[in-house]
C-alpha cells in the first residue's frame, strides 16, 4: 500500500486508485501474459504520463530511491533512451550497462551477468537480448521486476503498448478497426506483440508480406494473411510498416531492394488503398525509400514521431505499475 | 505475350486437312481460316466453299496441328552466338513445326534480371521467325544461393523460373524460392538431378562399366524429385520437373499426381527414342543430362507419355560445336540439338510404339501452353494463328548440312525418320515450307 514517500504532484495522479496494483505479475515479459483489462489500465495510466511529459517540470517521484538497470545486449538507440528518460522522470536511479565493453564480451554467461547485477539490488531490470526467451530466463533467476525490451523474435511488449496508445488517441477505440501490419513479420517481435495486443483490444489485424517473411502458422494468431499490398491495405484504418533488415533483402528472404520496393513498400500510391484517414506507423528506425517512402513517412497521415513520444509515457506507466508490486523492504 | 517476328494480315485458309487439336476436341477433316495473325474459325465447317475471298491452301489430307511449344531450348544468345542465335534456332524450330521456343536462362549473362528478359524478347521480335519466351533463373547468376527478382522477372515476361542445366541443391534456398514464387503464381522448373550423386557421364550400369565411363544413377534423379515434391507439398508452389529419364521417376510422379500435388513433368524426345546402348563407340552427341537410360526405362517413359503421367515432350535443344563436343566422351559437353527433329522423332513413337498421335500433339502444344499459361498451342477462334501442316509419312534423312541449326550435334545424324512438318505458320505468316 502507498507510503508517505510517494508524493504525487500532478493532479491527474493524485487519486486514490493511483497507487493500487494494476498488474497481476511481477514482470512485464510478454503481451501474451497480460489481460485486456490490464492493457487498458496501462494505457489509461500512460495517458496521464503524456500530460506529465508535456509539462515544464516532468518529474514524478514515484520511483524515488528505486534503481533501474538497462541491460541491452543488442544495440538500440530509441528504446534504451526512452526507458532511461522514463525512469529518470519517475525519479529512479538509472544505470545503462554497456554490454559491449562489459564482462559479457569476456565470455560471461547471461545468467552470471544477471546474478551479478541482481546482487546489487536493483528494482528494475530492463532487458533487450537477441535470443527469444532471454527475458523469461532472467525473470526466473532475479528478484527484481524484469521488463522485456525486446527478446529475439518473440515479443516487444512496450512497443505494442505505445502503438496501441497512439492508435487509441487518434481512433478513440479499437472495436472495428482494421490494422494492417506490413513487412518482415517473420523476424519481428514488434509484429508478434502488436498482433497479440490489438487482438485483445478488439481490432481486426491483418499481416501483409511475401510468404517468405511470414512465420508458419501465422493464420492461427488470429490474423488475416495477405500476400499483396493491394488486398492487404484495402480499407485499413491503420497501416503499420515494419523495418526490413538490409541483410534479409538481397536474395535470402526477398530478392532485392528494388523488388521489395515495387511490391511491398508503402508509398503515396499504395497508401491510397487504405482509408483516407488511415494512420501510418513505423516502429523505427526506418529504411526510407525501401519499406516506406519519405513523403508518406513525413506526410499528414504519419504518426511516427508521436509514437516515440508515446513510448516514454507508456514506459513510465509500465515502471509505475510494476513498482506497485515491488516489496517495500529489501530483497531476499 | 510473346512477340511474333512477323505478322501476315491477309485472310487465308487451309482446307481439306486432317485436324488434330486434342485440347479443342478436334480430330478429322476440316480447315482453318485466319486473318491478321489470328484464327477466325477452325473445324469441319471451314471448306474451300465457306471461306469466300480468302487465299486457300488445299492440304490434300495432310495433318494440321497446333504449332508446337518446346519448353526446353538453349541458344547461345546472348554470349555464345557462335553456337546458336535466337534467329538460327528459330529457323530450326520452324522447320520442325515448333512455333514457340521457351529459352533457358543459361546464357552469358544469365537471364536473372528483368533487363535481360527484355533483351531476349526484343531480339526475338527483331530477328526470330517463331515466338520466343524466356525462363529466368531461380538464383542470381545460377549460383544456387540468392533468389532472383521473381516478381519483376515475371512482369518483364519470364514465363517460369529454372536453373536450366542444374538443380537448386540447397533445400532451404529452394524452399524459399518456391514459397516466394507461389505469391507471384510463378511456375518453378527444376532440373532434377542431385548434384552430389550425378558426377557420372552416362547412365550407371553395365554399359557404363564396359565402356569404362563413370555412371550417373537414376537414384540421383529420384532423390531430387522426391525432395522437391516434399517441398512442393509444404509450400503449394507450381512445380515442373523439366526432364524425367527413369522408370523410378515415373512412379514417383504418378504417385505425386494421385496425391493432388500441383506438379507436372517433361521428358526429352531423346530419352523416348534412344537408350544408353546408342552411345556405341563413345559418340558424344549421345551424351545428355540426364543421361540416356536403359531400354526398360525408355519403354516406361513412352508408356508414361501415352497415359499422361509425363505431361510434355521437349527437344532439350542444346547446340554445341566441335570445341565442346569433339572430345573424349568424358570431357565432352552434355547436350544435343533437337528442335528440327522433335516432331519427326515423336511421330516415330506413333508409328513404332503406338502412342496416339493426339496425345503426342497435346504433349508438345496444348499441355505446355497450359503449364506456362500461354495463349498459343491451341486451334480455336481468337487464338494466335500458329500451326503446322504435317505429312505423317514423308520419309527424310537427317543430314548434317541440311540442318538449320548453327550447331550440328544431332544424335539423329544420317538416320531416316518418318514424318515431318511441311509448312509452319506463325502469327499467320508462313515461316517454313518444305521444298
Amino acid at each position: 500500500m502507498p507510503g508517505p514517500e510517494n508524493t504525487l504532484t500532478h493532479p491527474a495522479l493524485m487519486t486514490r486508485e493511483a497507487r493500487t496494483p494494476l498488474l497481476k505479475r511481477q514482470h512485464l515479459l510478454a503481451i501474451d501474459d497480460i489481460s485486456p483489462l490490464e492493457a487498458i489500465s496501462l494505457l489509461d495510466l500512460a495517458e496521464r504520463y503524456v500530460e506529465v511529459s508535456r509539462q515544464t517540470d516532468k518529474r514524478q517521484p514515484v520511483l524515488q530511491g528505486r534503481t533501474q538497470v538497462n541491460l541491452f545486449f543488442e544495440a538500440s538507440t530509441r528504446t534504451q533512451s526512452s526507458f532511461e528518460i522514463a525512469g529518470k522522470r519517475l525519479g529512479a536511479d538509472v544505470m545503462n550497462m554497456a554490454v559491449a565493453t562489459s564482462s559479457v564480451s569476456k565470455g560471461e554467461t547471461l545468467l552470471d551477468t544477471a546474478m551479478t547485477i541482481n546482487a546489487m539490488q536493483p528494482d528494475f531490470l530492463v532487458v533487450r537480448h537477441q535470443s527469444s526467451g532471454a527475458a523469461e530466463l532472467l525473470a526466473q533467476k532475479v528478484s527484481c521486476a524484469v521488463i522485456n525490451a525486446g527478446d529475439g523474435q518473440h515479443e516487444h511488449p512496450t512497443q505494442a503498448l505505445l502503438d496501441a496508445l497512439t492508435i487509441r488517441r487518434h481512433k478513440k477505440g479499437f472495436e472495428g478497426l482494421t490494422v494492417a501490419i506490413c513487412g518482415d513479420v517473420l523476424h519481428s517481435r514488434v509484429a508478434r506483440s502488436n498482433i497479440h495486443l490489438l487482438n485483445k483490444l478488439g481490432a481486426r489485424v491483418r499481416v501483409v508480406a511475401p510468404s517468405t517473411l511470414l512465420p508458419s502458422g501465422i493464420a492461427n494468431f488470429g490474423v488475416e494473411v495477405h500476400r499483396s499490398m493491394e488486398t492487404g491495405l484495402r480499407g485499413a484504418d491503420v497501416v503499420m510498416m515494419l523495418r526490413l533488415q538490409l541483410e534479409r533483402m538481397t536474395g535470402a528472404f526477398v530478392p532485392s531492394i528494388r523488388e521489395y520496393y515495387r511490391f511491398y513498400s508503402l508509398n503515396a500510391d499504395t497508401l491510397k488503398l487504405a482509408k483516407p484517414d488511415a494512420m501510418v506507423m513505423h516502429p523505427g528506425p526506418m529504411n526510407r525509400g525501401i519499406e516506406i517512402d519519405s513523403d508518406v513517412a513525413d506526410g499528414v497521415q504519419s504518426v511516427i514521431r508521436e509514437q516515440v513520444e508515446m513510448g516514454v509515457a507508456v514506459r513510465m506507466a509500465v515502471l509505475d505499475a510494476l513498482s506497485r508490486n515491488l516489496p517495500r523492504g529489501g530483497y531476499a | 505475350m510473346i512477340n511474333p517476328a512477323k505478322q501476315n494480315t491477309r485472310r487465308r485458309a487451309y482446307v481439306n486437312a486432317e485436324i488434330v487439336a486434342p485440347a479443342q476436341g478436334l480430330s478429322g477433316r476440316g480447315g482453318i481460316l485466319i486473318e491478321d495473325g489470328w484464327i477466325l474459325d477452325v473445324g469441319p465447317k471451314v471448306t474451300r466453299e465457306s471461306v469466300g475471298a480468302a487465299t486457300v491452301t488445299d492440304c490434300r489430307g495432310l495433318t494440321l496441328i497446333p504449332g508446337l511449344i518446346d519448353m526446353r531450348v538453349f541458344t547461345g544468345e546472348p554470349g555464345m552466338e557462335y553456337r546458336e542465335t535466337l534467329a538460327s534456332a528459330s529457323e530450326a524450330a520452324a522447320a520442325g513445326g515448333v512455333t514457340t521456343m521457351i529459352v533457358m536462362p543459361n546464357t552469358q549473362p544469365v537471364i536473372d534480371d528483368a533487363a535481360i528478359v527484355d533483351f531476349i524478347l526484343r531480339r526475338a521480335r527483331d530477328t526470330a521467325s517463331v515466338r520466343v519466351a524466356p525462363m529466368a533463373a531461380i538464383t542470381k547468376g545460377l549460383g544456387g544461393e540468392l533468389m532472383t527478382e521473381i516478381g519483376l522477372l515475371k512482369e518483364a515476361g519470364a514465363v517460369a523460373i529454372t536453373e536450366g542445366t542444374r538443380a537448386v541443391a540447397n533445400a532451404n534456398v529452394f524452399r524459399r524460392a518456391l514459397t516466394y514464387a507461389k505469391d507471384f503464381d510463378q511456375l518453378v522448373v527444376q532440373h532434377v538431378e542431385e548434384p552430389t550423386l550425378s558426377s557420372g557421364v552416362m547412365n550407371a550400369g553395365e554399359a557404363a562399366s564396359r565402356l569404362g565411363l563413370s555412371g550417373n544413377p537414376a537414384m540421383a534423379e529420384v532423390i531430387m524429385l522426391e525432395r522437391d515434391l516434399r517441398l512442393v507439398e509444404m509450400t503449394g508452389a507450381r512445380y515442373h520437373a523439366s526432364q524425367v529419364s527413369s522408370r523410378l521417376s515415373v512412379e514417383v510422379m504418378r504417385a505425386a499426381k494421385a496425391r493432388g500435388l500441383p506438379v507436372t513433368c517433361g521428358v526429352s524426345i531423346h530419352h523416348l527414342v534412344l537408350n544408353e546402348n546408342d552411345i556405341g563407340a563413345y559418340r558424344s552427341f549421345f551424351k545428355l543430362s540426364p543421361p540416356l537410360r536403359a531400354e526398360d526405362d525408355r519403354r516406361t517413359l513412352v508408356e508414361a507419355v501415352a497415359d499422361g503421367t509425363i505431361d510434355v515432350i521437349v527437344s532439350g535443344h542444346d547446340p554445341h560445336s566441335a570445341d565442346t563436343k569433339r572430345l573424349p566422351f568424358a570431357e565432352a559437353a552434355y547436350g544435343a540439338i533437337g528442335l528440327e527433329t522433335m516432331l519427326s522423332a515423336a511421330l516415330g513413337l506413333h508409328h513404332n510404339d503406338g502412342v496416339p498421335i493426339a496425345r503426342l500433339v497435346e504433349a508438345m502444344s496444348s499441355k505446355p501452353a497450359e503449364i506456362l499459361r500461354l495463349e498459343t498451342g491451341r486451334l480455336a477462334p481468337g487464338a494466335p494463328a500458329d500451326f503446322a501442316v504435317v505429312d505423317r509419312h514423308l520419309s527424310w534423312t537427317v543430314e548434317k548440312d541440311g540442318l538449320r541449326s548453327r550447331a550440328k550435334n544431332s544424335p539423329f545424324e544420317r538416320r531416316t525418320l518418318e514424318g515431318r512438318a511441311v509448312e509452319t505458320v506463325v502469327a499467320g505468316e508462313t515461316v517454313f515450307a518444305y521444298a
